[in-house]
């Protein structure tokens, strides 16, 4: 199953690194990365692929939301359904 | 990105964290016509099985969604038979027992309403639909969560003026009733003209007798973010504005569509209607009053607002139609006084009137809803309110709906606090001259014409 990562807050040293060995821990695959810096702020995007995921993937996005908190991130993993749904005819 | 760029993803983000968007409700209709009983105590049993076993998995998978969608879905409801039909064929006075029931069910299931202690009366009433809404007050201050409803004019059968007067005393022995809660227990009553039978939203929902057994209904929301959207458009002519607000509307709506067919998949349960409604919240930002404030108008309720009100409710319908694969429930704009914190800001200084509030039911969803009047009007006054706003929805071919709080004890310029998503309301003024006369009449208001329409 197919789903986007996004983190935004304040850049810092280590954001990429951090996010990718929490996914690569839990089995996720990353497809694709996206990163700017928008006003100061760290903007990155992902699409994963969590088929193989070592957790049910509500659990995982509880696990990244709870680790971008302890560094002052937000950070969503949605299933890419809803983007295709809000964003796709 | 493969698929998506930047700025679509974040555009949703930010709709999620900073401008409400969410799903209202999912709510299972769930039909008890095969619950009947002559013992009342054996139909209340099956009753509360056959809710229980039907909605057992819905707030878990309500959860699910939520989680894996990152989408908040704010409320799962339960709707069910218009109970005068159910408590109809057992032989008891007082249907109370069922509403028990009913709330035993919903607390069992853990949902945050269950809806359908209903009576369906437009053109009669049968014996049973007369207990019902005798039961209706005893019956709503017992009970915690349930909610009721009474249809009681339709376009076909004109307007049962018999049902309308004998709301206005129910309405007023329910605040009575709950007198300590400052008339609460007429939060979770609705009085009807042209009732839909798939509105998943809550006090009016029930599962209407042509539904299925079971079927999923998706209420979205979203005001917050069509506010947004026209903030990006300021000054412009209406002609974006309805552009703007369509194509906000599209995709909410999408996302609607999406999590009903999730939940009507992981449910087993067939897909009924998204019904494409912007629902306020009290929470700041998610105002429905606000949106017809930045079209231009200086406050809520002053020359101007009915047109904004029915460009909006118009322009949400058109936006949403083609993003579902079926639409229903009410779809529109709703206005309830207490639930939008620009209308309870709007009301508080004195810009929106009960009158003007009537003129907007004219061109949006639903009608008078959640609107604190003081204690002391009589039961008669309210029900001329409620066939005022029967009679929109009569002519108008529309859904209108009254939902009034006469606080006990309360007069104009104190305040109602409901709390959570029902919110707090001031309480407004009504006309103090007399409509007994015309209340007392009974009888009925015979049906419109439909041609010759001017």
């Amino acid at each position: 199953m197919r789903a986007i990562v996004t983190v935004i807050g304040k850049d810092q040293v280590g954001i990429i690194a951090r996010v990718c060995a929490l996914l690569s821990e839990q089995g996720v695959n990353v497809l694709d990365i996206s990163q700017t810096i928008l006003q100061e702020y760290f903007t990155m995007i992902m699409l994963v692929d969590a088929a193989q995921a070592k957790v049910p993937f509500a659990e995982l996005v509880k696990l990244l939301e709870e680790d971008g908190k302890a560094q002052g991130l937000v950070i969503h993993a949605q299933r890419e359904d809803i983007f295709n749904a809000m964003h796709r005819i | 990105m493969p698929m998506f760029n930047s700025n679509e993803i974040l555009d949703t983000i930010h709709m999620i964290d900073q401008q409400h968007l969410d799903v209202r409700t999912i709510t299972m209709g769930v039909s008890l016509l095969d619950c009947c009983d002559p013992d009342p105590k054996a139909a209340c049993g099956k009753i509360y099985e056959k809710i229980v076993r039907s909605a057992k998995d819905l707030v878990k998978t309500g959860e699910d969604i939520e989680a894996e969608f990152g989408i908040p879905i704010v409320n799962k409801r339960i709707s069910v038979t218009p109970m005068a039909l159910v408590a109809g064929a057992s032989r008891c006075e007082d249907y109370t027992p069922f509403a028990v029931a009913l709330d035993k069910a919903r607390a069992e299931t853990g949902v945050n309403f269950i809806g359908g202690f209903s009576a369906l009366v437009q053109k009669g009433m049968t014996p049973a639909d007369e207990r019902l809404i005798r039961s209706i007050p005893q019956a709503l201050a017992e009970t915690e969560l349930v909610c009721g409803s009474v249809n009681v004019g339709s376009t076909k059968a004109g307007i049962n003026m018999d049902a309308v007067a004998l709301m206005g005393k129910t309405i007023k022995e329910l605040a009575a009733k709950t007198a300590d809660s400052a008339g609460f227990g007429c939060a979770k009553l609705v009085v009807f003209c042209n009732a839909v039978e798939d509105n998943p939203f809550m006090a009016g929902a029930f599962h209407g007798v042509s539904e299925g057994d079971r079927v999923i209904n998706v209420g979205v929301s979203g005001p917050g973010v069509v506010y947004h959207a026209l903030q990006s458009v300021k000054g412009a002519s209406f002609d974006v504005v309805a552009e703007t607000v369509k194509k906000t509307a599209f995709r909410i709506t999408r996302m609607g569509q999406l999590v009903a067919q999730e939940a009507s998949r992981r449910l087993d349960v067939p897909f009924g209607i998204v019904d494409l409604s912007l629902a306020p919240t009290p929470a700041i930002g998610d105002s429905v009053a606000r949106i017809l404030e930045e079209m231009g108008l200086e406050v809520c309720g002053t020359h101007g607002t009915t047109a904004a009100l029915a460009l909006l409710n118009d322009a949400v319908k058109k936006g949403g139609v083609m993003a579902s694969s079926h639409v229903g429930g009410l779809s529109g704009a709703f206005i309830p006084v207490s639930e939008d914190e620009g209308m309870i800001a709007a009301a508080t200084n004195g810009t929106l009137c009960l009158d003007k509030l009537e003129a907007m039911t004219c061109v949006c969803s639903v009608g008078l809803d959640m609107i604190a009047v003081p204690g002391d009007t009589s039961a008669e006054t309210l029900s001329a309110i409620i066939a005022d706003e029967a009679a929109i929805g009569m002519v108008n071919s529309k859904t209108t709906a009254v939902r009034l709080i006469p606080a006990p004890g309360k007069k104009v310029g104190d305040r109602v606090e409901f709390g959570g998503l029902l919110g707090s309301a001031p309480v407004m003024p009504v006309h103090p001259e007399s409509s007994a006369a015309f209340v007392g009449r009974g009888g009925r208001i015979p049906a419109p014409m439909q041609s010759l329409k001017n």
